[in-house]
């Protein structure tokens, strides 16, 4: 395997991970709730920069972390209690622009709060790069991929084996069905949302110390997120993974065999080739129309 | 009943030429000029993208690209290749309704979210293009664009075009509002509100879905090119999603369904950003707060909402 | 010749057959009746005649013209009509607009006349206005001429979609439980209001639960049991047809 094309690969699955993390928080939320959450990159922005924030007010890293990820979490249950919540019911257009609104208000805060520089965060373990056949690995990759597989791990095992999991799922299948049993959806979305903010949050924390974080980065890597999402089959979590991982590689050698220039395109180029010609995606189901 | 209908809709035609005809009498210097000449290009954009949004219920997150087609396809065509700018103009404008023709159909086949990521995502992969061939369009720090000429006249200072403006929005307000009134708008109305329906009583939604993103696109260029000679200059910013976003809360927030909702809309949120220039920092902060809380509120948006509190005072909407 | 001529009409949803080998045929200026449980397959064999669904299997024959592939608005444009179980009215608009929207295929209006809303157009829309206000009225909604769409009362809606239908001009008109939810005066209505579109020589396929209206008013009836024909005939064959009764009208029933 030629060394370029190693490199390739584990860049394209480094940054793959991540935008499996954030797809999952998109589909989590979208199963719940039926609302495509806008504001999902903000999380992963608010990660990254509450990490750097701590770290540099002398917080040691595995505290800033936790707190970070508290922090999004809640900014989380917040936008569900304060701004889906009031609005259940709302069309497709008005949901949108409100979880439009409440990225665009967060990225307002960021500012506020912090500043509009752009900030690095240390490499967990050192710079020191490995080799690997002739290509460079950096150590955070590693970590990058080895939280991201810890992660979905849990995940399965979240939706697979605790009630509280079995019941979001419920939730996405039929809401009606699950009131009826008992599940309070109100707390199911609650608990969604403040979930799928958490996975946006390690997301950015992995990633901050590759590509550095400022108040900015939400907006991209949401959008490449839900490009994932809808390339993995929107509401599939494996198919999150699958659609950020493919999604990671299909840039990586799209910017290193074509163009660097139109590497952000790709995602985009990949949403409307999906959407025009298998709009569930990869994993998705296909659903019949019932009239 | 039916002279009713006919005086309201001149009526608030009738207003609006008022209203174009007198602000210049509040408007003290050019700076005020300057806000009012992009309220005005904006409203343009909103009246054609209600079109869409309002009235045919669709969604477009990608209708900046159709303005930046029609500004940057402008500009080339004068900067680079010496065009006379009417004939740039009506060249982009052609341009972007065929490209418009040719995207819509896969595009106007997906609904709900699944239009909004598609249209986002064409909006984005224009801005990228537009942002990165800078040999033609200067990059992402944009180029300079001659002035529009009318006749061998060049068109230069706030006042001229303030009438141009004035008078091209309410041009298109007219255009805008003779297509609802016609058999095309209740076809587009009929979509939005059951488009099985709809089909069966003959209407082809496909088609007309097309037809009326064809329209709010062309209104989009051609405000997008008279920005571009206005401004004299034109950069990538003006082709984000953001500046996406910002037009579709416009139509949004003035009222869906409603065209001079739709002027008003650009007309509040145009002006708000200049007003809170003093708190520059704040302004996101404040856009992405009003953005949330009219939707939450007042989902008809601004004008529907005032209009049916006046109808029954005391009643809440 | 009969006017719409059904020959094997099958409609497959993913493992569910739920019309099968359907074969009959409509006779011009009749009201043909189409009975049966719930479940039955009448609403799905609807949305086959009027081009919401697409056969899995089987031909429709309307006017001598066989109707394959055609999307909604092509099978509207060939001259059938229908109204729906489930109210599929414009809430956006008010009842007079509704039904002027349902003479979209008469209206021949292009874009640049709408947008330059000609004299010529204007003129059209006032006929149009007008021709609405009277199929109003034929349906006995005068009443209603300027109310809301969203303002009007559930029974008030059925003879609303039936009037839009009928503005379309149609050939063929299918109605799908028209009677649903309505209270004995309004299904009286219901019932002169078919006869006076059978009188004008549309030719009416009802679908519908209430037998004592499809008896009185129809001149054929189709029975459908799990997807497949079970009987047809005139409406006194039908009703005593022992297996009639004993899927559908409950052993017990007379």
């Amino acid at each position: 395997m030629s060394a370029q094309f190693l490199q390739f690969l584990l860049a394209g699955l480094t940054i793959g991970a991540i935008y499996a993390l954030v797809a999952l928080g998109f589909s989590i939320i979208y199963n719940a709730s039926q609302v495509i959450n806008f504001a999902q990159g903000e999380f992963v922005m608010v990660g990254g920069m509450c990490t750097v924030w701590l770290g540099n007010a002398g917080w040691p890293l595995p505290a800033a972390i936790a707190a970070a990820v508290l922090l999004a979490a809640l900014l989380g249950l917040a936008l569900e209690r304060f701004a889906v919540e009031p609005a259940r019911g709302a069309s497709v257009v008005t949901l949108i622009i409100i979880t439009i609104g409440a990225s665009i208000l967060l990225r307002g805060l960021a500012t506020l709060v912090w500043d509009k520089k752009i900030h690095a965060l240390k490499p967990f373990s050192g710079e020191a790069p490995i080799q690997i056949g002739g290509a460079t690995l950096l150590p955070q990759s590693l970590w990058v991929l080895g939280v991201t597989l810890v992660v979905v791990l849990l995940l399965s095992w979240f939706f697979g084996r605790t009630l509280l999991g079995k019941a979001l799922l419920a939730t996405s299948h039929n809401r009606l069905a699950a009131q009826l049993v008992g599940i309070s959806v109100r707390r199911v979305l609650l608990v969604a949302f403040g979930l799928s903010a958490a996975l946006g949050a390690v997301a950015g924390i992995l990633i901050a110390p590759i590509t550095f974080t400022a108040w900015d980065v939400g907006v991209m890597l949401g959008l490449k997120g839900f490009a994932a999402a809808i390339l993995g089959g929107m509401g599939s979590g494996p198919g999150a993974v699958v659609g950020g991982l493919a999604l990671g590689l299909i840039e990586a050698m799209g910017a290193g065999y074509l163009s660097s220039a139109y590497k952000d395109a790709l995602a985009f180029v990949i949403i409307l080739a999906v959407l025009f010609f298998m709009p569930s995606g990869l994993l998705g189901k296909r659903s019949a129309d019932r009239v | 009943m039916l002279e009713r209908l006919a005086s309201s809709r001149n009526a608030g035609l009738a207003a609006l030429a008022a209203v174009v005809a007198l602000l210049p009498l509040a408007l003290v210097n050019n700076y005020y000029y300057e806000i009012a000449i992009l309220v005005g290009l904006n409203a343009i954009v909103c009246v054609g993208l209600n079109l869409l949004i309002g009235y045919a219920g669709q969604i477009s997150l990608g209708h900046a690209g159709f303005f930046g087609l029609g500004a940057y396809g402008s500009a080339i065509l004068t900067a680079r290749f010496g065009w006379p700018p009417l004939a740039a103009l009506l060249v982009a404008t052609l341009a972007v309704a065929l490209l418009a023709l040719a995207i819509g159909r896969p595009i106007l086949r997906l609904r709900g979210h699944y239009l909004a990521m598609a249209t986002l995502g064409m909006g984005v992969i224009i801005s990228i293009v537009v942002a990165t061939e800078d040999r033609y369009t200067g990059g992402p720090d944009g180029m300079s664009v001659p002035p529009l000429t009318l006749a061998g006249v060049a068109l230069t200072g706030e006042r001229l075009w303030y009438w141009v403006v004035g008078v091209l929005l309410v041009l298109a307000v007219w255009l805008a509002r003779n297509l609802i009134d016609s058999p095309h708008g209740r076809a587009l109305r009929a979509l939005h509100g059951s488009e099985v329906a709809a089909e069966v009583g003959g209407i082809d939604s496909a088609r007309h879905k097309v037809r009326v993103f064809v329209i709010s696109a062309v209104y989009a260029a051609v405000a997008g090119s008279l920005s571009a000679h206005y401004a004299g200059f034109i950069t990538p910013a003006k082709v984000t999603f953001f500046h996406s976003i910002e037009l579709v809360t416009m139509v949004v927030f003035g009222g869906m369904a409603s065209t001079f909702g739709a002027v008003v809309g650009a007309a509040v949120l145009t002006t708000l950003p200049q007003a809170l220039t003093a708190f520059k920092e704040y302004e996101m902060v404040v856009f992405g707060a009003v953005m949330m809380f009219t939707m939450i509120f007042m989902p008809r948006g601004l004008v529907p909402t005032l209009a049916a509190l006046c109808a029954r005072p005391g009643k809440a909407p | 010749m009969s006017l719409l001529r059904a020959e094997g009409l099958c409609k497959d949803f993913g493992g569910v057959r739920a019309v099968e080998a359907l074969d009959f045929e409509i006779q011009p200026g009749t009201v043909f009746s189409i009975i049966g449980p719930n479940g039955a397959g009448k609403t799905t064999l609807l949305n086959m005649l009027s081009g919401i669904y697409r056969p899995s299997a089987g031909r429709i024959w309307f006017e001598g013209r066989a109707l394959i592939a055609l999307a909604p608005h092509e099978f509207a444009a060939a001259g059938i009509g229908r109204t729906f179980q489930n109210l599929q009215i414009f809430f956006n608009m008010s009842a007079l607009e509704n039904v002027m929207v349902g003479r979209h295929l008469q209206e021949r209006c292009t874009l640049a006349s709408a947008l330059l809303r000609t004299p010529r157009l204007a003129r059209a829309e006032r006929a149009c206005r007008h021709r609405a206000a009277e199929l109003l009225a034929f349906v006995g909604l005068e009443a209603y001429e300027r109310s809301a769409a969203e303002a009007m009362p559930y029974g008030a809606l059925k003879r609303l979609e039936i009037a839009r239908a009928l503005a379309a001009e149609p050939r063929l008109l299918l109605l799908d439980e028209p009677a649903a939810g309505l209270n004995p005066s309004e299904i009286n209505d219901i019932d002169r209001l078919i006869q006076r579109i059978a009188a004008r020589r549309i030719t009416v396929v009802l679908v519908e639960h209430n037998m004592k209206l499809v008896m009185g008013v129809s001149q054929r009836v189709l029975v459908l049991d799990y997807g497949r024909k079970l009987a047809e005939g005139d409406a006194e064959t039908v009703r005593n047809d022992p297996r009639v009764i004993e899927a559908y009208l409950g052993a017990e029933a007379h």
